[in-house]
């Protein structure tokens, strides 16, 4: 097998080892240290993809990041990925590549029928075809589009990689390792300051890897290595490569994207695939570097057509060549550094460049090297399907609209380059506005917004000189600020080519009758004509010509596009660059994986598991459980082939006959003390607080400002200053926050001090007639009669010998009591009362049976407090004091509060006394009324009384307390269920509450 | 993410903190007479301002104080912070 486009010596590449692949099935080899692309290219392979919109054959046209065409679905070490750019990708061994957007191959695509069909397709044809009939839209038009257009598959396999999340701080992060970029990162270190400096290719350097230059009498390639080294035995640096810094946030934060494994064959399991970091910096350089830009010419989207500065990468990092009958088309000097390297490497090229015959250094080094320039010439169209066969050139009149010759010249390839674009991304996304600047055709940073200071290339400096001055000056002005230490660096000496002027050229003319296609933006196909169809439209502002064309959209966000797209529109509207304005540019600057996005949070450490001290054992005892915030409740008990419904049934059941007993540890609990807590609770809650005594608990109901209830719960009176508040689990931590607030903001003079014991105390509720007996063997020394502890009583004592307190509180509407211990002896508690309970016939319940016993005593919880209820609404008024201020008293006066027709809490029944009620069933008068039917209320909560052994329901009416006794529908198009129901009380067990206090 | 200086802890990533808009409302005296506008205003009526606003954060993760924040509300910028006894002018 012998590679016809690798060269023998040329490259950065290890030839000792072969790395074999697939390219859509065909078995290939490559190098370590080639990426996809340089292995396909070296296999003579160009044809990579077809367009998006045309399916046109595409090839490779860039060498990194600013490669529109060549995305490819990659296999490898298991998982499947959509769009990897096949110029990044690192060759692993056994990875399998295919094409996207291709049926049935990447050679014969059935889509290209479009390509003969674009004068039917020009911009914005999706927007004008599509629109009528108005239901074609989804099952039609969109399905069909989706499947004709777009670029790979997402996998539906979990992924099974691990991706990281980190947090760093730095005094310096320099983004990009170039000569400014190692410039700055080497002064900023040796003034002892905390440098990151990331580089986003496998290889440190930048262009020293590619440019024939030489530093200090090194190759640039040999001195960044020197650099490279130094810094990394430096403990105040941090080098980081295939690391892209692709965000810049508020506040000098930076989020960088490391590939950390992709390109290891081999890798533990601990080895993350790619990591996250945010990195909080002192000051950032951003050396970030430029991005060569096209000439525009008809058909130039062949395969086999590069960028120049690509071509040379090829040959110089990879040892490849790109062509062997090369035509460099150029308006300016860097392409001649391509040229001469393809004659290094005995390749003879064409030189066709734009500008009138004149002379550099470059020019004449390439005159006296033999090799044929031709001046005031371009490509007019390439010719070739598949790939470049040969070009029409031609000779431009002064005025370059014009030809004075047209001639064709047999090539296999045409490298391009219309100069070059600083990488402006992130100094954009810092907040700093961008400039234009006339001598580079292309924006540059302005006045910084941030802390950031762009150098070298990415500033608009293309000179090495200059750039490594910049790095030296600002990576040691802006560390010595940081660090008050400043050695001397003195700058290398340094010899480069000196470049000629480039010619304001972008755009090659057409001669007339012919009309071939001339594309600005490839990723997207959107062509010279489409930008002029958009403005004949009426389109001006560029942010609109963007999305009606869709210039500069998609994974390449127009890198090689976007100033082309802006000059052409500048032409047509006979405006300036700067004039028009630029589109934003918004992070990421490459695309990143979801995966490296969501990092460690999946699964299991999506959030915080909170378990209660009793969770072993309620796991060992076939708790299905529930999540309730961050919390697991155990729902149910299972009992051999139990379902929900039968379990819950049985446990509420018990308790209504006998006794059970439930974990509710996940109860809110707050400890409040201080001299001031009655007059704080007075104002907290709707209810009066000031005389309740020491060892008593009282129902609270709490509000928000515009009078809409918060929470409710129990507090209850340790001693003299020191009180206990219970909130539910789902408000736990808000109530804390509020109650936070008033004190610290509203109400600073009460000396009161709250804070969170939820995690402190174990909970177990014991209820049912029977749970008194219960307790008093539980508390064999104690009286527990229903005079020494009446409902909403208090007593401390202890429990088989540990301090405990308890409450007599009902959430079951049962006589029901709260044991609380300190967590660490939640479990032999609950231990200690299924042991104890036994002979009462004590069973455990779960959330499931909690909901039924409450719902049918009419007790309210978070399905009906949901954010727009007054106490009113849930019947609970009685609790709202009408003699003293509280929070969101002033707003319960509203008018609408108080309308005759206000909503209210009900209780419903199924007519047939069987038909289940889904919950969020609207109530409706008729159920075959026309849509949209009018609403009367909603069912909030549903459960099967066990105590009268029917369905019951919970809902929230409007007109609540005059509809009792009527009949409705409950309708759930959800479910697709109609029941009809009737309206009784809400309070449908027990309404007097006689229970609780027996 | 922005980077708040607690007065009480330093400075923090914005993930220790919840935000609790405008800090320069202040909430009628309780057990006072308020008229049915100034409550009203009191309750919903909030200024959008574009710049500069005083607003209130609480850091939950951290010391669990409440703190107040000049902010730029169209650029992040934060000009100063302050404890919520403390005047921001």
């Amino acid at each position: 097998m012998s590679q016809p486009f690798r060269l023998n010596k040329e490259g950065l590449i290890n030839r000792n080892k072969k790395i074999s692949f697939t390219f859509n099935g065909k078995k290939l080899f490559g190098y370590e240290g080639d990426t996809i692309a340089s292995a396909l290219i070296a296999n003579g392979i160009h044809l990579v993809g077809r367009s998006f919109k045309y399916h046109r054959p595409r090839g490779f046209f860039g060498a990194g990041v600013e490669e529109p065409n060549a995305k490819l679905q990659v296999e490898f070490n298991g998982h499947s990925e959509p769009n990897v750019n096949a110029t990044e990708m690192e060759l692993v061994e056994g990875l399998s590549a295919t094409s996207q957007n291709c049926w049935p191959s990447v050679n014969f695509d059935v889509g290209a029928i479009n390509n003969f069909l674009k004068m039917f397709f020009p911009a914005g044809f999706y927007y004008k075809t599509f629109m009528w009939p108005k239901s074609f839209w989804y099952k039609i038009y969109e399905p069909f589009i989706r499947k004709a257009a777009g670029l790979g598959v997402a996998s539906i396999e979990k992924d099974k990689e691990r991706y990281e999340h980190k947090f760093e701080y730095c005094d310096l992060l320099v983004t990009g390792s170039g000569p400014s970029g190692l410039a700055s990162a080497y002064a900023a270190a040796k003034n002892g300051a905390k440098v990151i400096l990331a580089e986003d290719k496998p290889r440190f350097g930048g262009t020293l890897l590619t440019d024939d230059v030489s530093i200090d009498n090194l190759s640039g390639k040999d001195w960044a290595e020197k650099i490279i080294s130094e810094l990394k035995s430096m403990p105040n640096v941090t080098v980081k490569n295939r690391s892209q810094v692709f965000g810049y946030y508020d506040h000098n934060m930076l989020v960088m994207f490391e590939r950390v494994s992709d390109h290891l064959e081999k890798k533990s399991k601990f080895t993350p695939r790619q990591r996250l970091w945010y990195i909080r910096a002192k000051e950032t350089i951003l050396s970030t570097g430029s991005i060569e830009r096209p000439i525009v010419f008809g058909n130039n989207d062949t395969p086999g057509i590069f960028l120049s500065a690509a071509a040379k990468e090829y040959m110089k990092v990879y040892g490849v060549l790109v062509g062997k009958k090369p035509l460099i088309f150029t308006n300016n000097d860097s392409a001649y550094e391509t040229a001469l390297e393809f004659k290094k490497n005995n390749v003879e090229p064409i030189i066709l460049d734009t500008r009138e015959e004149h002379s550099s250094e470059l020019i004449d080094e390439a005159k006296s090297k033999g090799i044929d320039i031709r001046f005031s010439h371009g490509v007019i169209v390439a010719n070739g399907y598949k790939k470049v066969k040969s070009a029409k050139i031609g000779k431009l009149n002064k005025d370059k609209n014009s030809f004075e010759k047209i001639e064709t010249v047999d090539c296999d390839c045409i490298c391009v380059s219309g100069f070059w674009t600083p990488s402006v991304h992130l100094a954009s996304q810092s907040g700093n506005k961008l400039k234009y600047e006339e001598k580079i055709d292309a924006f540059i940073p302005d006045k910084k917004k941030q802390h950031e200071t762009s150098v070298g290339a990415a500033n608009g400096s293309f000179t090495l000189e200059e750039s490594l001055k910049h790095g030296f000056e600002n990576g040691s002005n802006l560390s010595a600020k940081i660090t008050e230490t400043k050695k001397e660096i003195s700058i290398p000496n340094v010899n480069e080519k000196k470049y000629g002027a480039h010619d304001k050229f972008w755009c090659m003319p057409l001669p007339k009758n012919e009309n071939p296609k001339r594309f600005v933006d490839f990723q997207n196909d959107v062509s010279v004509s489409d930008i002029e169809i958009a403005l004949r439209e009426g389109y001006r502002s560029i942010e609109h010509v963007k999305r009606y064309t869709t210039l500069g959209m998609a994974t390449d966000q127009g890198r090689t596009s976007n100033l082309n797209g802006l000059q052409l529109v500048s032409n047509i509207e006979n405006k300036i660059v700067p004039e028009v304005g630029h589109t934003t540019f918004r992070p990421p600057f490459t695309p990143i994986t979801i995966g490296t996005i969501v990092g460690r949070e999946v699964g299991m450490e999506y959030m915080p598991t909170r378990k209660t001290p009793m969770h072993e054992w309620h796991e060992k005892n076939n708790a299905v459980f529930v999540d309730a915030g961050a919390w697991k409740r155990p729902r149910y008990y299972k009992q051999g082939s139990e379902t929900l419904f039968e379990a819950s049934k049985r446990e509420a059941k018990n308790v209504r006959e006998n006794v059970g007993i439930c974990d509710v540890t996940t109860l809110g609990k707050i400890d409040i003390k201080g001299p001031d807590v009655a007059e704080f609770l007075n104002r907290v809650y709707t209810n009066a607080w000031m005389k309740l005594p020491v060892g008593k608990a009282r129902y609270g109901l709490m509000l928000r400002e515009d009078g809409i209830v918060m929470d409710d719960g129990t507090t209850t009176r340790i001693s003299e200053n020191h009180y206990h508040m219970t909130t539910t689990t789902a408000q736990a931590a808000n109530v804390l926050s509020h109650l936070e607030y008033y004190l610290q903001i509203v109400w600073p003079e009460l000396n009161v001090n709250v804070v969170s014991t939820t995690e402190q105390w174990a909970g177990a509720a014991i209820a049912g007639p029977k749970s008194r007996e219960m307790l008093s063997k539980l508390y064999p020394d104690l009286d527990v009669s229903n005079e020494a502890l009446p409902f909403m009583g208090y007593k401390e004592s202890e429990f088989f010998g540990v301090p405990s307190r308890i409450f007599r509180i009902s959430f079951s509407g049962e006589l029901a009591y709260e044991i609380n211990v300190k967590s660490d002896h939640g479990m032999f508690m609950w231990e200690k009362m299924m042991e104890v309970g036994k002979e009462f016939g004590n069973q455990p319940y779960g959330t499931e049976a909690l909901s039924t016993l409450r719902i049918e005593m009419g007790h309210v919880a978070g399905p009906e407090l949901d954010g727009r209820t007054i106490p009113s609404d849930v019947s609970l008024n009685g609790l709202v004091s009408k003699k003293k201020d509280f929070i969101g008293k002033n707003s319960l006066g509203r008018e609408a509060f108080n309308v005759e027709s206000r909503q209210k809490i009900v209780g419903l029944i199924p007519i047939d006394r069987k038909s289940s009620i889904p919950e969020g069933s609207h109530i409706v008068q008729d159920q075959n009324a026309k849509l949209p039917n009018p609403k009367l209320g909603h069912v909030s909560s549903s459960c099967w009384s066990v105590e009268n052994n029917n369905p019951f329901s919970l809902a929230i009416m409007k007109d609540g307390k005059n509809m009792i006794g009527k009949k409705f529908f409950a309708v759930s198009p959800l479910k697709n269920k109609s029941i009809e129901v009737e309206v009784i009380s809400s309070h449908y067990v027990d309404p007097e509450g006689k229970r609780v206090r027996s | 993410m922005l980077y708040i200086k607690c007065p009480y802890c330093g400075l923090r990533a914005q993930k220790e903190f919840s935000y609790g808009g405008d800090a320069t409302v202040k909430r009628p005296n309780i057990n006072e007479e308020v008229s049915s506008e100034d409550w009203d205003n009191f309750v919903y009526m909030r200024k959008s301002p574009r710049g500069k606003h005083i607003e209130l954060w609480q850091h939950i993760a951290g010391c669990r104080q409440w703190i107040k924040v000049q902010r730029d509300t169209a650029t992040h910028e934060i000009f100063q912070t302050a404890k919520v006894t403390e005047e921001i002018r």
